[in-house]
């Protein structure tokens, strides 16, 4: 008994020498900050794509009142615009080598409207040329400012039939277009983005999700009473919480509203790239949906950071990579353009790198904002790592499959589970039409699509060099049985003369 | 056909018994295409024997593990981690053990003239359609693309509905049933199959937790000794 103690306090020792080591590492990141999911959904260790350079504080911007609530993010060039929704303010930043400066503290502005000052803004666009879209939350409006805060037009509460008129216009988010066409999300409107045309006017809305009824829902309602109806959970479509421009002008919005049976079915569509007309164009070509978490404990709402992920926001960077902000385990997950997820790091917390309330996203080239709703603002750097993913993406789609080979070889060397860097070696080697090999990068990923295009490809240079052979083979098919018969009969007549 | 049939008609009894068994063997691909025929002689003529019967439920675990192994990653994709070879030829054998007692408990009872040596022999050889199929599709995977990939359902839907009606088959001749009668009690062999499921996992785990009371009194004796 007494050795059996010793022992056991021997491994103790060794498990706390072990510990540290396990538990951190060196630079203090958390092991699995950063992770993936391969083909069998799996949860596979990813090395850092990003790591936070800044965190910004309220008080480190040396303004009174700080960061309160802040809801809305934007980037425009250099410049970082956050409305500092708590304070009823928008606060216009750039970035230093160590903090921020405040460029401009926007509070009020000048023209022949009332009221001039903002109340509760949630959200800001500002265009090319300087000229700034406000969600003016409580004030029930989108103002439209020029670059000297002079004020140029206000989109209200649309007067049509289509919206309506007893809930108040309380817009949320927005984007406008070059045009100056403001595409606005407002509270408790379902019908999807609220269109407004340059001059102010409503034209409708765009990319309502469609109603879905199942076969059981509607035997459900079938049975039901009309006071039991009225209890249910009324059929409407979803609101989607935000929404993003990618460079060719496509929206990109989130939603929150999905059962899990949705998502996990790939029905719930939380991340949706719309067109003009309103269809979800998103490509999902990955070996899971665009759902974030492919694993979740089973959810309950009241407990905050569990279940499925739900996405506030989302920004689109170079070769339509995508990354998505999610509220519940305050994770970032990016994606590429055919819906591949890269990586996936983040987490609660208040250390760098982590979250409290996180709200909105942006970008600023390849480095990532995020903006928190406790009053922060983190600056995130691409590692080595995110920039050879970057690099070897942007390679494959500028045509230079080569170099791509040669990125993807660099991130597997850092990376063995990463499937779409296999699947990136094995592309660019179907483009140098080196079939044989890129099967084989394309079986390591589980890629049956590509594997199945690499081996049509093979399958006709194993015909094409071997035809001869082959005609050979169906000649002697052909040949060979009459030829037998008559030798048969041959020696048949042979034996019978004999 | 004529002279497999003559070859088939010498007697098989005097004959050694590997030649017993390679002529039951080859019988079946005489059952697989007259059913009623075969299935007759097979058991009233004892044309089949249980070492081709069993060898038949040998090739069909060889043919699950090839198909696990061999069929190309396009048209299967096996989990490697969870896969058990036992657990695969357990989940194979324990529903055709069930099914032949099930099926035999039952049909005695209501005028089924088959044993249960009978209905373990034609059930082994209607497999054998869906071995075959399983035998070509697994090179043919390897071959195809995935847009040619409806061959590979097309054989394997094929072979599998195949054998399935060679069960049938079997089931009426064996028994000397009518086709309802069979449909009917196909059926109820499958219920009978969940009530024994049942009534094993209910045994198992009252076994299992009479034998997790007596390691626990044996573990507390041992504690309050020391």
């Amino acid at each position: 008994m007494r050795q059996l103690l010793a022992l056991t306090a021997a491994f103790m020792l060794l498990g706390l020498l072990a510990a540290p080591a396990a538990l951190a590492a060196v630079d203090g990141y958390e092991y699995a900050y950063t992770y993936t999911y391969d083909y069998w959904e799996d949860m596979r260790e990813s090395p850092d794509a990003y790591r936070a350079r800044l965190m910004i504080s309220g008080g480190s911007l040396g303004i009174p009142g700080g960061l309160k609530a802040p809801q809305g993010l934007f980037v425009r060039g250099e410049d970082i615009y956050i409305c500092d929704t708590g304070n009823n303010r928008v606060l216009q930043l750039r970035l230093t080598d160590s903090s921020a400066e405040v460029v401009r503290v926007i509070d009020a502005f000048q023209g022949d409207t009332s009221p001039l000052t903002f109340s509760s803004p949630r959200d800001i666009y500002v265009t090319e040329e300087g000229d700034l879209f406000i969600a003016d939350f409580n004030n029930n409006r989108v103002v439209r400012l020029d670059r000297d805060l002079n004020w140029k037009l206000s989109f209200t509460k649309p007067t049509d039939a289509t919206f309506d008129q007893s809930v108040s216009f309380l817009p949320k988010k927005l984007v406008a277009d070059v045009s100056g066409r403001v595409y606005a999300l407002a509270q408790n409107v379902n019908k999807g983005l609220i269109k407004f045309e340059a001059d102010g006017s409503f034209t409708g809305y765009i990319g309502a999700s469609k109603v879905r009824y199942t076969w059981y829902d509607s035997i459900w309602r079938l049975l039901s009473t009309k006071e039991q109806r009225a209890q249910q959970e009324a059929f409407v479509p979803t609101e989607y919480d935000n929404v993003a421009l990618d460079q060719d002008g496509f929206f990109y919005v989130v939603t929150r509203t999905f059962s899990e049976n949705d998502l996990r079915s790939g029905q719930a569509e939380p991340v949706r790239r719309l067109n003009a007309i309103g269809d979800n164009i998103l490509v999902e070509n990955g070996s899971s949906y665009v759902i974030g978490d492919l694993q979740w404990a089973p959810g309950n709402t009241n407990i905050t950071n569990s279940g499925p992920s739900k996405f506030v926001d989302v920004t689109v960077l170079q070769d339509d990579i995508y990354m998505v902000l999610d509220s519940t385990h305050n994770r970032i997950f990016g994606y590429d353009q055919q819906g591949n997820l890269l990586w996936a790091f983040g987490g609660v917390g208040n250390s760098d790198g982590f979250f409290n309330r996180p709200v909105a996203i942006e970008h600023m080239g390849l480095e990532l904002l995020i903006l928190d709703e406790a009053g922060s603002l983190t600056v995130m750097t691409p590692t080595e790592y995110g920039q050879l993913v970057y690099q070897a993406i942007g390679e494959y789609r500028r045509g230079e499959y080569e170099a791509s080979a040669a990125s993807w070889t660099k991130v597997l060397a850092q990376n063995g589970n990463f499937d779409s860097a296999y699947v990136g070696i094995g592309r660019a080697l179907l483009q140098e039409e080196k079939y044989e090999d890129a099967m084989r990068y394309f079986k390591t990923a589980l890629d049956r699509k590509n594997y199945s295009e690499a081996w049509r490809l093979r399958r006709m240079e194993i015909v094409e060099d071997n035809i001869g052979l082959i005609f050979a083979a169906v000649a002697v098919l052909l040949v060979a049985p009459p030829l037998w018969r008559r030798i048969r009969k041959v020696i048949w007549e042979v034996k019978q003369a004999s | 056909m004529s002279t497999r049939k003559s070859a088939l008609s010498r007697p098989l009894i005097e004959s050694a018994w590997w030649k017993r068994f390679l002529a039951s063997v080859r019988y079946s691909g005489y059952v697989m295409f007259h059913p009623f025929d075969g299935f007759w002689d097979l058991t009233h003529e004892h044309r089949g024997t249980v070492a081709a019967a069993n060898f038949f439920v040998i090739m069909l675990l060889l043919t699950r593990l090839f198909t696990l192994q061999h069929t190309n990653m396009m048209f299967l994709r096996v989990y490697w981690p969870k896969v058990n070879i036992f657990q695969q030829c357990i989940s194979l054998l324990m529903p055709l053990g069930i099914y032949c007692v099930c099926n035999w408990g039952l049909t005695t009872l209501f005028d089924g003239k088959g044993t249960l040596k009978d209905v373990y022999i034609a059930t082994a050889y209607a497999l054998v359609p869906y071995i075959i199929g399983a035998l070509i599709i697994i090179p043919l995977s390897n071959v195809i693309t995935l847009e040619e990939g409806s061959f590979y359902s097309v054989i394997s839907t094929f072979t599998t509905i195949w054998s399935a009606l060679l069960l049938v088959c079997g089931m009426i001749q064996i028994h000397d049933y009518s086709l309802g009668k069979t449909l009917l009690f196909l059926v109820m062999t499958v219920l009978a199959m969940a009530v024994v499921i049942f009534l094993l996992l209910l045994f198992l785990t009252l076994v299992g937790d009479g034998i997790g009371y007596f390691i626990s009194l044996y573990k507390e004796i041992n504690f309050r000794l020391n």
